[in-house]
C-alpha cells in the first residue's frame, strides 16, 4: 500500500493550494518525513508518480534541504544548531557530549531505535543558544548539560517534549525594552 | 576594549529633531507591542487593539494612495537588502489581467536573526493584515507565506490565525463589503538558507530545486508561475500596517535622513539580556547593547552588526557610538543587514568565528555557479579547516585574499558575496589573528563555553 493511498483528502487540499501540483512536492515530502522518520526510495517513487515527475527529480528536490532524510532516523531525531551564536554558546561541546552519550554519529540510530543526531545550520534562535530541535517540535532552548540530560531522560521515558521538566531557564526568552516580556 | 561608562549621551528624551533613541518619550513601539502578552495571537485580541482597521483604511484610500504613502514613509525592506518597499510595490503592473501574487519571505535564516519568528508566533494577524495591505496595493488576490520549516510554533499560530480570519470573514471574498478578495496560503521550507533569496524562494515554492533565477525578468514582471509577484519580508509587511494606520509622517519622524522609521534589532552572544529590541533607526549600538541588552558578560572583541553576512566591526567606542542606520554602517565598511547583532567574545579566535561562518555559507551554497560552489564550499572551507587546525602555512592569508577577489562579485547571486564580506572585514580589523593562524597557531577554545 502506498503512503498516500489513505490520504486522498489531504492530497486534494494540498494540490488545491497551488496552480500547479508540482508545488506540492515539499508538503508531500514533509508528510512522509514526519510520519516515517525518513523518505524511503519507495516513497520518493510514489511522490514522483503522483506528481507526474521522475523519482530522480524528487530526489533532486529532496536532497536540496536539510529536513528530509534519505536514511531512517531514530524516534527522536536531535538536530543541534552549529552556527555562530550557538557555537559561541557551546554547541560544539554539546555535540561532543551527545556523541559520547549516545555513541552514534550522523546517519546512525541508537540500538534501542530512540535517537539519531544531526548538526544543522542556524535555527533562528540565536539569543537562546545553544538550541536543539527534536523532530518537528518547537525548539529546546538554552540547552545546558543538565537540561540536555533531563531532555534525554524524559524522552527515554516516552514523555512528550512539552511535559518534560527541564532545570533552569525554560527557554523561549525574549527581551524587549530592557525587560523580559516572554519566558 | 571599551570601558567607557554606558549611556546614550545627547540622545535623551524630547531632544528636538527626529526620533533616534528608544528612550525618546515620543517613540512608540508598535511591531512588538503585543509580543509576550497572553493570547496575543488570537483574533479577538487583535481586534481589541484596532486590528484589521488598517486594511479597511487602505481600501478606502485606494491602491495608488497606499503605494504613495509607503513611498513617502521611506520604509526600506527589512529582510536585509534595504530596498524601498513602496518603490518595489510600484513596479507591479496595473490591471494586467493576470493573477498577481504577494509572497511573504518568512524564511528567516540569516545567522543572528530571529525577529520575524516572534512577529509570527505572537502577532500573526498583524502579518496577515500586512499581506492584505500589500495584496490590495499590488492587485494580488492570492498570497503565499513562505515560512522556514523549523519554525513550528510560528507555523501553528499562523495557521490558527488564518483559520480564525477565514471563519470570521477577514480572509476570502468580498471583504468588508468592498469587493476586495484575498486568499492566503502557507508554504513550509525545509532547511535551506538560499530560499531567503527571492528568486530561489519562488523556485522552492514551485517545487523545484531552490536555485536562484536569472534577473531580469524581475518578479514584478514574471515571478511565481510566471505571474507578477512581489516578495516582502515579514517585518516590512508588519510595518505597512502601522504606516497606513498612523501615516507616513509618523514613520518618517523616526530615524535618520535616509534611514526612516524603526526596526527590530536582535542581540545574541555573551550579553546580559540577549533578545529582540524595537528601536528607531539611528539609535547607537551603545544604546542597544548597554541600555537594552544590559552590556556584555565577558570581554567582546567584535560585533557582527546585522547578521552573519555583514563585516564584523571591532569593539571600540567608535563602533559603539555608530548610529544603526543603513548609511552609517556602510560608511564604517559594514552593513545594517537584518539588524541581527552578534557579539564575538575575545576568548574566541576570529579565525574560528570566520571558519564557522564560512562553513555555514559553504553548506548553504546551492551549487548552481562555480565561484560559489568551488570557491566558497570548496576552497574557502578547505583553507579555513587547514588554518583552524594548526596546519596554516606562510602565504595562506594572501591565498585567502586572492580567493575573496576571485569570488566576490563573480557569483550568480549574493550568497557568495555574503560569504566573502565577513571574512574581508575580519581580515581588515583582525589581520594579526589570521597571521598567527598562518604561522601554525590552531584556534583555541579558551575553557568550555558550555555547562
Amino acid at each position: 500500500m502506498g503512503f498516500f493511498d489513505d490520504k486522498q483528502d489531504w492530497l486534494g487540499e494540498t494540490f488545491a493550494q497551488y496552480p500547479d501540483k508540482r508545488a506540492a512536492i515539499m508538503p508531500m515530502l514533509r508528510q512522509v518525513q514526519q510520519d516515517e522518520g525518513w523518505v524511503s526510495p519507495e516513497s520518493q517513487e510514489e511522490i514522483g508518480h503522483l506528481l507526474g515527475i521522475t523519482a530522480t527529480e524528487v530526489a533532486g528536490v529532496m536532497s536540496f534541504y536539510s529536513y528530509y532524510q534519505a536514511l531512517p532516523t531514530g524516534k527522536y531525531h536531535l538536530q543541534v544548531c552549529a552556527t555562530l551564536s550557538c557555537a559561541i554558546g557551546g554547541s560544539d561541546e554539546l555535540w561532543d557530549e551527545l556523541v559520547n552519550e549516545l555513541q552514534i554519529l550522523r546517519g546512525d540510530v541508537t540500538d534501542d531505535g530512540l535517537f539519531s543526531i544531526q548538526k544543522v545550520e542556524c535555527l533562528g534562535s540565536c539569543h537562546t543558544a545553544p538550541v536543539v530541535q527534536v523532530n518537528d517540535e518547537p525548539y529546546v532552548e538554552c540547552v545546558t548539560k543538565a537540561r540536555m540530560q533531563a531532555l534525554l531522560e524524559g524522552l527515554r521515558q516516552g514523555k512528550k517534549i512539552e511535559d518534560i521538566q527541564l532545570p533552569g531557564k525554560v527557554g523561549h526568552v525574549v527581551h524587549n525594552r530592557g525587560e523580559e516580556v516572554k519566558a | 576594549m571599551s570601558d567607557k561608562v554606558p549611556g546614550a549621551a545627547g540622545r535623551g528624551s524630547d531632544a528636538p529633531g527626529p526620533i533616534i533613541s528608544g528612550k525618546d518619550s515620543r517613540f512608540v513601539p508598535t511591531l512588538y507591542a503585543q509580543v509576550g502578552k497572553d493570547k496575543s495571537w488570537t483574533l479577538d485580541f487583535y481586534l481589541s487593539h484596532g486590528g484589521y482597521e488598517s486594511i479597511k483604511k487602505a481600501i478606502g484610500m485606494g491602491q495608488d494612495a497606499v503605494i504613495d504613502e509607503m513611498k513617502k514613509s521611506g520604509l526600506r525592506g527589512r529582510g536585509g537588502a534595504g530596498f524601498p518597499t513602496g518603490l518595489k510595490w510600484s513596479f507591479m503592473p496595473k490591471n494586467s489581467g493576470k493573477q498577481h501574487y504577494i509572497a511573504c519571505n518568512a524564511d528567516e535564516s540569516e545567522p543572528g536573526s530571529f525577529k520575524d519568528r516572534y512577529l509570527m508566533e505572537d502577532d500573526p494577524h498583524q502579518l496577515i493584515e500586512g499581506m492584505m495591505i500589500a495584496g490590495f496595493a499590488i492587485q494580488a488576490t492570492k498570497g503565499y507565506l513562505y515560512i522556514r520549516g523549523e519554525y513550528k510554533r510560528a507555523y501553528d499560530r499562523v495557521m490558527a490565525a488564518i483559520k480564525e480570519a477565514k471563519e470570521r470573514g477577514y480572509l476570502g471574498q468580498n471583504l468588508f463589503g468592498t469587493g476586495f478578495e484575498f486568499e492566503l496560503y502557507v508554504h513550509r521550507g525545509a532547511g535551506a538558507y538560499i530560499c531567503g533569496e527571492e528568486t530561489a524562494l519562488m523556485n522552492s515554492l514551485e517545487g523545484l530545486r531552490a536555485n536562484p533565477r536569472q534577473k531580469p525578468p524581475f518578479p514584478a514582471q514574471a515571478g511565481l508561475w510566471g505571474k507578477p509577484t512581489t516578495i516582502n519580508n515579514v517585518e516590512s509587511l508588519c510595518s505597512a500596517v502601522h504606516i497606513i494606520q498612523r501615516g507616513a509622517d509618523w514613520f518618517a519622524s523616526m530615524g535618520t535622513e535616509k534611514s526612516k522609521g524603526h526596526k527590530l534589532f536582535q542581540v545574541s552572544g555573551p550579553f546580559k539580556r540577549p533578545g529582540v529590541y524595537e528601536l528607531p533607526l539611528g539609535a547607537t549600538f551603545r544604546e542597544l547593547l548597554y541600555e537594552y541588552a544590559g552590556g556584555p558578560t565577558e570581554p567582546i572583541q567584535a560585533i557582527i552588526p546585522g547578521g552573519s553576512s555583514c563585516p564584523p566591526l571591532p569593539w571600540t567606542d567608535e563602533t559603539l557610538d555608530t548610529p544603526m542606520d543603513y548609511e552609517s554602517l556602510v560608511a564604517k565598511g559594514s552593513l545594517l543587514g537584518t539588524g541581527g547583532v552578534i557579539g564575538i567574545p575575545a576568548s574566541m579566535s576570529m579565525v574560528d568565528a570566520m571558519w564557522n561562518v564560512t562553513r555555514f555559507y559553504g553548506h548553504e551554497s546551492c551549487g548552481k555557479c562555480t565561484p560559489c560552489r568551488e570557491g566558497v564550499s570548496g576552497w574557502m572551507v578547505s583553507l579555513f579547516e587547514k588554518m583552524g587546525t594548526g596546519q596554516g602555512k606562510k602565504g595562506d592569508v594572501e591565498v585567502l585574499e586572492n580567493m575573496l577577489n576571485q569570488i566576490e562579485g563573480r557569483s550568480f547571486c549574493a550568497l557568495a558575496d555574503a560569504a566573502c564580506w565577513p571574512v574581508r572585514g575580519s581580515l581588515k580589523h583582525f589581520r594579526d589573528q589570521f597571521v598567527a593562524a598562518e604561522n601554525g597557531k590552531a584556534v583555541e577554545r579558551v575553557g568550555s563555553r558550555w555547562g
